[in-house]
């Protein structure tokens, strides 16, 4: 073996060994433990097979968690992406101090999502009720994030307020790679505002929409740190994502194993939609 | 046609961003005020600036020893992701061609797709068997979670940069490690901003990880201590507030200065 491939070799083994014992290990270990019933902490444990998988489907907060995640990520994920857009064609019209606004529209990005979380905690119970009694909106004048049906809705306001900035500066960039040779063509022939988004904008900008989508999609099937400033899974179990049961079920509930046999489920949910989303996506944008 | 400006459009973007400011100046105000004026109204610019919040939310949170382990981990976790990833993803791109290295790449980009929790509850056991339950281990472990997403973007890049340099360097007589830090380490400087960047924003901002690993109270990052001291800011929202906005503001003031770089940094990153 030259000395040239020899070097290229080394400079791989420190990432290959570190990742192996942080990333494949771990993953393994929870694949293992998944099929014991060991509580975390105890020394003994036995194998039970698939019992733990079995459970997990009859579990009603299991059920429950997934119902919610989904239904968040779904609306997060729709809304951000609606708004971010406008957004974007807002900040790639002709206006002035386009780079200032821009500035100010990504600025939540660059914030802690749990600090932003307890900000906005702060601002349910103290603020927005103020807005909703003198709107005189009964559902507005009491803590959304206290009641059962609405808590979701908080979150999903924090998660948008937020995620817009990242996915209005992939827009905007999007935006400006179209030449603007393509819309004095479209002028000319007639094209109406709306027909010159819909045949020229968006189709230009699809592989934009494409990464836009599955990010906010795998960022919010993950959403954790907000849950735990806003409503720690309440009230009740009724704003619990996966990852937060996760956490507290394998941390604080003894129930190590089934929580891994719940990861390596939510690992397959994940992967299968992110590989759905990227070929359905995709085989749209080629399409155009 | 070019310079007309679209007065509607501006003024909707302007009143966009009072949408994305209003938390901000409300976190801003807050801080400044004492509980009276907050019964006198939620909303009004503080009449007299309660600085003693600050000193006080300093003072109980410890928070220039969480700033000092914030930053600690956040500038050590980039200069070793810039400097180790870099290096892998060299030797990744230029043997894409070797069923080894090509193998490497599948390997480490398709954890992009294993979220955390999967590893989360045994990686608490592996940290704690190997006495990594502090900054260190905190350090290593953003590190090594950064690989998949790096690799991918950093062997990108280096494929676009031409092999003639490299060759005329051996012809000189560098060794391969030579040529990667004196030749290609420097070529790399715009992906490296990029990468710098993104890891600094993710480090800083990182609660999940340090939640878990952390046990010890003297190595507590910034979000943690907000998280650890809800129960103690109690009904104290100045305190709480000024907390929270001390804890923000190195990034706010990063991001004034650099802004562009960062708004630029983060879009190269995703579009790559």
């Amino acid at each position: 073996m030259s000395k040239r491939l020899t070097a290229y070799y080394w400079m791989t083994v420190p990432a290959v060994v570190l990742f192996f014992v942080f990333m494949t290990l771990p993953a393994l270990q929870g694949i293992y433990y998944s099929f014991t019933n060991w509580n975390g902490f105890g020394k003994h444990y036995d194998f039970i097979g698939f019992r733990n998988y079995a459970n997990l489907f009859t579990d009603s907060n299991v059920g429950n968690a997934y119902l919610f995640t989904f239904k968040f990520a779904i609306v997060v994920t729709i809304l951000i992406n609606v708004l971010s857009l406008l957004i974007a064609l807002g900040l790639n019209a002709r206006i002035k101090a386009r780079n200032f606004f821009r500035g100010i529209y990504f600025l939540p990005n660059i914030l802690s999502v749990l600090i932003v979380g307890y900000i906005f905690n702060y601002l349910f119970s103290n603020v927005f009720t103020i807005w909703g009694q003198n709107l005189g909106i009964h559902a507005f004048s009491t803590n959304i994030l206290g009641n059962e049906n609405l808590a979701w809705i908080g979150v999903v306001i924090v998660a948008v307020w937020q995620g817009i900035a990242f996915n209005t500066i992939l827009y905007l960039a999007g935006l400006q790679t179209i030449p603007a040779s393509l819309y004095e063509a479209s002028n000319l022939d007639g094209a109406s505002r709306w027909q010159e988004f819909w045949r020229i904008t968006f189709p230009l900008i699809s592989p934009f929409f494409t990464i836009n989508m599955v990010l906010a999609m795998k960022n919010s099937l993950m959403v954790f740190d907000q849950i735990v400033a806003l409503t720690n899974g309440g009230p009740g179990r009724a704003t619990q994502s996966i990852s937060h049961l996760i956490y507290i079920g394998g941390f604080q509930g003894g129930e190590f194993a089934y929580q891994s046999a719940n990861s390596v489920i939510y690992f397959i949910v994940i992967a299968i939609i992110s590989i759905l989303q990227l070929k359905f996506l995709q085989g749209r944008e080629s399409d155009m | 046609m070019r310079t007309k400006t679209n007065w509607a459009v501006m003024i909707l973007i302007a009143l966009g961003t009072l949408l994305i400011l209003f938390p901000l100046y409300m976190t801003l105000t807050i801080a400044l005020k004492n509980p009276e004026e907050m019964t006198r109204s939620v909303f009004a610019i503080p009449t007299t600036f309660h600085w003693e919040n600050f000193s006080n939310a300093v003072e109980m949170t410890n928070f220039f020893r969480a700033f000092r382990n914030s930053a600690l981990v956040t500038i050590s976790t980039v200069v070793l992701t810039l400097l180790t990833n870099s290096l892998v993803a060299y030797a990744i791109a230029r043997n894409m061609h070797r069923k080894f290295f090509k193998g490497l790449y599948f390997y480490f980009i398709s954890a992009m797709f294993i979220p955390f929790p999967i590893i989360m509850l045994p990686i608490v056991k592996l940290a704690s068997a190997l006495h990594m339950t502090n900054l260190v281990g905190l350090t290593i472990l953003h590190t090594v979670y950064a690989l998949a997403f790096n690799v991918f973007v950093y062997v990108g890049y280096i494929r676009s940069i031409p092999m003639a340099l490299e060759e005329a360097a051996t012809v000189d007589g560098a060794t391969t490690w030579g040529t990667f830090w004196r030749v290609i380490f420097p070529l790399m400087a715009p992906i490296n901003a990029t990468v710098g960047i993104l890891i600094c924003l993710s480090t800083y901002n990182d609660f999940l990880l340090p939640l878990i690993i952390i046990s010890d109270q003297s190595s507590y990052t910034l979000p943690l201590v907000q998280y650890i001291f809800q129960g103690q800011f109690n009904t104290d929202y100045n305190l709480a507030f000024a907390s929270y906005l001390m804890a923000m503001l190195p990034m706010i003031i990063i991001y004034l200065f650099a802004q562009k770089w960062i708004i630029n940094g983060v879009t190269q990153g995703a579009v790559k």
